[in-house]
């Protein structure tokens, strides 16, 4: 760029630049009898339209992904994303196989459009563990209680649990058994999950304590 | 109907910043459009392909249209606040506790962490025949399937059938009927205020819908008058399960009793009928009157006159009518 001070320095256009400009101008000619004096209207008439490209932050990373209108975000972190952690059971609001934390509150993916969630910050079960892979001590809690048989509905369970502990880091059984009482298990094992998330809160108090 | 079937059919996504955006939108795309607030009910629809709207106008990304503020002594709330906030508002907990109690009973957690207040109130009917995609009188055609000799109509209405039997299943519209509450609506023509007790319909007035919005008119927000703040309050949802599920019947009152005499009272149910059925009548019996067993008695046994059960929800009778009981008189502490 030093050229640019030279006063007798005159532009020189390179190979590159002159594709580049040719590119352009093709680009110009060819779209502009599809469009005729109708792309003035197109944009002026649509407040809120969406771009099908867009940013999410998932687990502290910024994820750049091409998303239908219609998507969810469940079917956007399982097959645009991979993270397959998050699991679908039921895709209609009712098992909570799909809960993960959209800006720290518990939500079914399944049932939120995933370009609602721009701009917001969203955890998976993914993003739990330390990236050093010290597990979150709800995990830790519930690979010393054992507390899920097949385990299909434990991501789920595990985040309504990391989101309730937020707003409630000390429950009783019962409160705790309220908060995640928007997911289930078809091992109709809740007691013993129970019994793990409750240590779960125990071992999450001594982390954030310590 | 919860047949796992892949993404839904594509249909054109807005996402207005501003109510009035949304207007505009709704006006534009009239009956095309579908107005998506939480989405809890919508994707019910667009995923069983029993509704195939071409444009669906998402409210998530209007600014200003969720909140709870004073007002007068009373509340706005704006139509996009979700339960979760309702649950746990200062004001609404000081004022009109019923209705965070109402709405603390909604669903599951993550639902009411997603589900609104305006979408809580204008959510469709549960009845199966209608939402499996069955062409019933509520649908546009001309039987219903729910009143028939072999039908299984458990949840169905005891009262204001007029062909369509499907009830309205929100737990807070009974609490913003008792309330007086006025519904705010947005539409091409301006803004209107309805009163909460006017903007639940029946199938005598339209039998497609359950509320008063028309295409291109959008609910911007709720207000609650100072004239129940505080007052004693009576709520109660049975249900089959203790959570996690919609209301067999509801009951929702408010009043002030002094000196053991009832001086006013408002008292509404919801689950009975297809819009939160509210007990005129009965209130007037019970003004003046004693809180007591006697005037409870009177008031359950008022308050099911005309009642008429289908074949599997004859229990509604007994249940509505000991709501009302309880309502008058209160529980008795164990």
């Amino acid at each position: 760029m030093s050229d640019e001070h030279d006063p007798q320095s005159k532009y020189v256009p390179t190979r590159r630049d002159l594709i580049k400009g040719v590119i352009a101008a093709g680009a110009v000619s060819s779209t502009g009898y599809l469009f005729r004096g109708s792309i003035t209207r197109a944009f002026a008439a649509a407040p809120g339209s969406v771009e099908r490209m867009l940013t999410l932050d998932v687990n502290g990373q910024q994820r750049r992904v091409d998303v239908m209108k219609q998507e969810t975000l469940a079917m956007t972190l399982r097959y645009k994303l991979g993270l397959t952690g998050t699991k679908l059971g039921c895709d209609r609001a009712e098992c909570g196989a799909c809960s993960v934390l959209i800006d720290d509150v518990p939500h079914y993916s399944c049932s939120v459009l995933t370009h609602s969630t721009r701009g917001k910050k969203i955890q998976t079960v993914e993003g739990l563990a330390s990236p050093d892979g010290t597990l979150h001590p709800v995990q830790q809690a519930v690979v010393e209680q054992q507390g899920f048989q097949c385990a299909f509905c434990m991501s789920g369970f595990l985040m309504a649990t990391v989101g309730f502990l937020k707003t409630n880091p000390n429950p009783t059984r019962q409160e705790l058994a309220h908060g995640i009482s928007g997911n289930l298990c078809r091992c109709q094992d809740y007691d013993k999950i129970l019994t793990s998330l409750m240590r779960g809160a125990e071992l999450s108090r001594e982390v954030n304590n310590a | 109907m919860a047949v796992f079937r892949d993404v839904m059919p594509a249909f054109e996504l807005f996402q207005p910043t501003s109510a009035s955006d949304a207007v505009t939108l709704l006006a534009e795309h009239g009956s095309d459009a579908w107005v998506m607030a939480g989405g809890q009910d919508s994707f019910d629809w667009l995923k069983d392909r029993i509704k195939r709207p071409k444009v669906v106008v998402d409210l998530s990304q209007v600014s200003g249209m969720s909140g709870v503020r004073d007002l007068d002594g009373g509340v706005e709330i704006g139509a996009m606040t979700t339960l979760t906030t309702l649950v746990g508002d200062p004001l609404i907990r000081e004022r009109f506790p019923i209705l965070s109690e109402a709405a603390g009973v909604v669903a599951s957690p993550q639902i009411r962490n997603q589900g609104t207040i305006g979408g809580n109130i204008s959510q469709d009917t549960r009845c199966w025949y209608y939402r499996g995609g069955m062409p019933c009188y509520r649908a546009g055609g001309n039987v219903c399937y729910a009143d028939t000799p072999t039908a299984i109509n458990r949840e169905h209405a005891i009262l204001g059938a007029d062909r369509c039997v499907a009830v309205s299943p929100s737990d807070t519209a009974p609490a913003l009927v008792a309330l007086d509450a006025k519904i705010v609506i947005q539409g091409p023509s301006g803004e209107r205020v309805v009163d909460a007790e006017d903007y639940f319909i029946g199938p005598g007035i339209d039998i497609t819908r359950m509320h008063v919005l028309k295409p291109g008119e959008l609910l911007v927000a709720i207000r609650i008058p100072a004239t129940w703040a505080g007052t004693d309050y009576y709520f109660e949802k049975v249900r089959d399960r203790p959570v996690w599920d919609f209301p067999l019947v509801n009951i929702a009152a408010v009043k002030v009793v002094n000196g053991g005499t009832i001086e006013r009272i408002r008292i509404v149910l919801n689950g009975v009928a297809a819009h939160p059925w509210r007990l005129a009548q009965v209130e007037n019996a019970v003004t003046g009157k004693p809180a007591d067993e006697s005037t409870a008695a009177m008031a359950g046994e008022m308050s099911i006159e005309g009642a008429f059960p289908l074949r599997h929800n004859g229990y509604k009778v007994p249940l509505m009518r000991n709501l009302v009981k309880r309502a008058i008189r209160g529980v008795q502490e164990a």
